[in-house]
């Protein structure tokens, strides 16, 4: 028997399961994920092993989902500094980089920002060439002052020879210890979108560098040799060269994993599916079995991006929030003891009113030594349970597009925290294994790869080019281990290189499907 | 009515400026920020009603030229519209009573609020197409022989120019070259005309329209109505088609985006295709022979779930669109206005038939008589 490994590393929780080729549940287990994550891992590998069934040998697939990247940004914490490099004066001056943000996230990764000479037309002509003195003026600038670089250049997806040039200039004036994203390489045309995202992608790199290195490192101490995939926002999987380089895509994996471990284990095609974890709360929606895609610009906490991810809210609420009392006004979060709420949490011993004591002390879960909770806690649970039970309710609101009350499945450890009645739910799901939705949801996830080749339209009719692409991408998707007769084109862009001769046109495309059974012959990655 | 153009106003007028973009017109958001901006730096300007300007004063208009593409990756510099307005002042040597936007659908709908901000002139309350075109010549001023020029145009670089052109026809053509060579993006002060030329050749509260649209929009989301419905009502539009994007070829060309989008139906659509061309903004909708809408009537592709506007631009493979159709202004509706932006002008060869206005097709049939 051949199986796969979902993890889901959580803020709180790590969560393993196995599942068989059928994508039965053959075993499941929860660690605590620790400060260095990598033990947390250890712990919840050995864990599985242990249990009947399972041999390290027989995984052959292993993917992991975590919200790291995720919780970096609501939390802004561990986020690496960035230099942030526009270049296109003098062009865009009238909107400053991460103009929109929210100012503590701006004040938090934003040592420094500069809008250059350089950048290119639409046709990929120079809009103006470098400035020597300038340059130089910003590497002093940066020098020793950030951890990691971000470059956007305008109309870079056409031409990229600027960004990739300044990039290289960087890199050698730096050193090798700051990483630098080039944005070409992160999204699609849209100045500012594709600038925000590059510079949240350069704020993630530590922490991307931490987390999955540290599985890396965990499945090898475990003797388990499997092929390793990463999700990511659009709710595929990735290889996990190309998610060290590209931190920034695992943003938002979390929910469209638990959305469809949701969808799976409840058997329900539509509803509004809720994923308390230990520091955030998503909701999303379910149509059709499907998460509902977000036509619009996403954003990520706070900062508007153009990726393709579900439509969801995200909200600082998990079992480690923070309670307050401000003033006879009770707050919850956003911020967490994540991890540590097994020490920290008053139920468990420890000196932090969090949202799971305010659970115990209303009666819905039973946890550690209610004795413990303070005469001060117990008199304000009750309200901080009415805000808890409100923040979920708003979100619920927010996401519905009609006043209907729709089915609503509750998933992630945190869950407990909520009450079986909520406003705008015509009932409440709690599916079996609700404690490991994301788990299950990101191992029987599809896989995907991309390409980006540049076709000339004289040498290739449209069609021709077209069906080449579609050829090559789901070639390569093949080759990732995805099922030949399952997979699916889901994107394909068309960005025409008007500097180049011959009609030449860059071709994106992407595309995605299920595992094949068994174990993948190529070791090609996925991207 | 005299009022303050409000923060709010602006986000409200870009969402409903896209809607009557009809895909054309550039990104709101862009649009919106840059009057944000302008609006936080200067304060609020005043929008005053078109019967309000003095038959002898003049109104001028500033607006954008070029891809729309272009505008939401090489964003402006952010003074090029003030600069060419105030370039243009100095070359007729008269002061302006107000600003006007040529085309309130998109980008060209907020430009001129932000140049209002920072002049500290009024902005009109009208606009010259209740709509977007991708033709300088394609207005109503056109219908009353109102010149374009003299017009002057710039780029961000500090390049501009200087035109005075026999007919608005040139004046596009030489423009367009020239926004080409900007680097497709260029922004130019144009039609100058007296209070009296303005209330007879320009429409009449269309920029109080798209606030109104806009507003429609985020109350309904808010309230949870029936977000597709509220818009149909307050636009006059009907549905055209409803599915997924499965097909775009698009391309900067000439100054303009070009193509087609490719949309299989879904639903009470399912198994039909609609075949949208566009030009900067939408033109033609068809399915196999059958057309369901062309220009002048407005052609606008909204997402199916929120009825945001989606501009040509942001047009995504994949996407699951509703397409909505718009009964253009009656001065459309005239054989001189469908001779200058009807499907012909474009190069197809089919006849201007009116899309069905809401209420069933004897309305329908009665509007383009009365029209």
């Amino acid at each position: 028997m051949q199986h796969r490994l979902g993890i889901d590393v959580g803020g709180t929780h790590t969560d393993a399961v196995i599942l068989d080729e059928k994508n039965t549940l053959v075993a499941k287990t929860k660690a605590r994920t620790t400060a260095d994550v990598s033990s947390g891992i250890e712990q919840a590998l050995k864990q599985i092993l242990e249990q009947p069934g399972v041999e390290a040998d027989s995984i052959v697939h292993a993917m992991l989902g975590t919200t790291h990247c995720t919780n970096a940004i609501t939390e802004r914490k561990h986020l690496s500094t960035v230099g942030v490099i526009r270049l296109g004066a003098p062009a865009t001056l009238s909107i400053p980089p991460l103009y929109s943000w929210p100012p503590d996230l701006h004040a938090r990764v934003a040592k420094k920002t500069f809008i250059i000479d350089g950048g290119h037309e639409y046709d990929g002509k120079e809009i103006a060439s470098f400035n020597e003195k300038e340059i130089a003026g910003v590497i002093r600038q940066l020098k020793g002052k950030v951890e990691s670089v971000a470059i956007t250049g305008v109309f870079s997806p056409v031409n990229a020879a600027h960004e990739t040039a300044l990039g290289e200039r960087l890199k050698a004036a730096l050193g090798p210890d700051v990483s630098i994203t080039l944005s070409h390489e992160i999204g699609s045309i849209g100045l500012l979108e594709r600038e925000n995202a590059t510079v949240l992608n350069s704020a993630l790199m530590k922490t991307a560098n931490l987390a999955f290195s540290g599985f890396l490192a965990a499945m090898k101490k475990q003797g388990i040799h499997a092929q390793l995939f990463l999700g990511q926002n659009d709710g595929t999987l990735m290889s996990v060269d190309y998610a060290l380089c590209y931190p920034i895509l695992t943003i938002a994996s979390g929910p469209s994993n638990s959305l469809r471990g949701g969808a799976f284990l409840s058997g329900l095609k539509d509803a509004i599916v809720v994923d308390v974890g230990g520091t955030t709360t998503d909701v999303g929606v379910l149509v059709g079995g499907f998460p509902r895609e977000s036509a619009l610009a996403v954003d990520i906490g706070g900062v508007r991006t153009n990726f393709r991810m579900p439509d969801l809210i995200s909200i600082g609420l998990g079992g480690g929030s923070l309670i307050r009392n401000e003033n006879g006004r009770v707050r919850v979060g956003p911020d967490s003891v994540g991890y540590k709420l097994e020490e920290e949490g008053l139920v468990f011993g420890g000196e932090t009113f969090t949202a799971t004591d305010v659970a115990v002390a209303v009666g819905r879960a039973h946890l550690g030594d209610s004795g413990k909770l303070t005469k001060a806690a117990i008199a304000i649970a009750p309200k901080a349970d009415r805000e808890i039970q409100q923040l979920v309710e708003r979100c619920i609101d927010a996401l519905k597009l009609s006043a209907a009350a729709v089915p609503v499945v509750l998933v992630g450890g945190g869950s407990i925290l909520l009450p079986d009645k909520i406003e705008g739910a015509s009932e409440i799901r709690r599916p079996n294994h609700f404690d490991v939705a994301n788990a299950i949801g990101v191992a029987i996830a599809p896989v995907s790869a991309q390409i980006d080749r540049v076709f000339s339209y004289e040498e290739f009719s449209r069609e021709q080019a077209l069906d080449e692409a579609r050829k090559q991408v789901t070639e390569k998707t093949r080759l990732a281990g995805a099922d030949k007769s399952k997979i699916e084109v889901v994107e394909l862009e068309e960005i025409a290189m008007g500097y180049l001769p011959g009609h030449a046109v860059r071709i994106k495309a992407k595309a995605a499907g299920p595992l094949a059974p068994g174990r993948t012959t190529s070791r090609a990655s996925a991207q | 009515m005299r009022s303050r153009i409000s923060v709010q106003d602006v986000e409200d007028a870009a969402v409903g400026g896209a809607i009557l973009g009809t895909g054309g017109g550039g990104d709101p958001y862009v649009g919106k920020l840059m009057a944000q901006r302008a609006i936080e730096q200067y304060g609020s300007p005043e929008m005053i009603p078109l019967k309000e300007i003095p038959d002898h004063k003049i109104v001028m208009i500033a607006a954008g030229i070029g891809a729309p593409t272009v505008l939401v990756e090489k964003i402006l510099r952010g003074d090029e519209a003030v600069t060419v307005f105030k370039a243009l002042q100095n070359y007729l040597g008269k002061k302006a009573y107000a600003v006007m936007s040529a085309e309130v659908g998109g980008v060209n709908g907020t430009i001129p609020i932000a140049v209002a901000a920072h002049l500290k002139i009024p902005v009109v309350d009208a606009d010259c197409m209740g709509r977007a075109f991708p033709e300088i010549q394609l207005v109503i001023p056109q219908l009353y022989g109102v010149p374009a020029t003299p017009l002057i145009m710039a780029d961000e670089k500090g390049n501009s120019v200087v035109l005075s052109t026999i007919n608005n026809e040139w004046t596009e053509s030489i423009a367009r070259a020239v926004a080409s060579k900007m680097g497709g993006m260029a922004l130019m002060a144009l039609y100058t005309m007296d209070g009296k030329t303005a209330k007879r050749a320009t429409l009449p509260a269309m920029l109080s329209f798209t606030m109104k649209i806009g507003k429609t929009l985020r109350i309904a989301r808010q309230q949870k109505l029936d977000i597709l419905s509220e818009l149909l009502k307050v636009t006059q539009g009907v549905r055209l088609f409803k599915g997924k994007i499965v097909d775009l070829d698009r391309r900067t060309d000439k100054g303009h985006v070009r193509g087609v989008a490719i949309i299989q139906g879904s639903d009470d659509f399912g198994g039909q295709k609609l075949n949208m061309q566009f030009q900067n903004e939408n033109l033609v909708a068809r399915t196999g022979e059958k057309v369901l809408a062309t220009v002048p009537d407005l052609i606008t592709i909204v997402d199916q779930d929120t009825c945001f506007p989606i501009t040509t631009e942001g047009l995504k493979y994949g996407l699951r669109v509703t397409v909505i159709g718009i009964p253009c202004h009656k001065k459309w509706r005239t054989p001189a206005g469908i001779a200058l932006a009807g499907p012909h002008h474009f190069g197809y060869d089919i006849p201007y038939k009116p899309i069905a206005v809401r209420g069933g097709t004897r309305r329908s049939h009665a509007a383009s008589a009365r029209n």
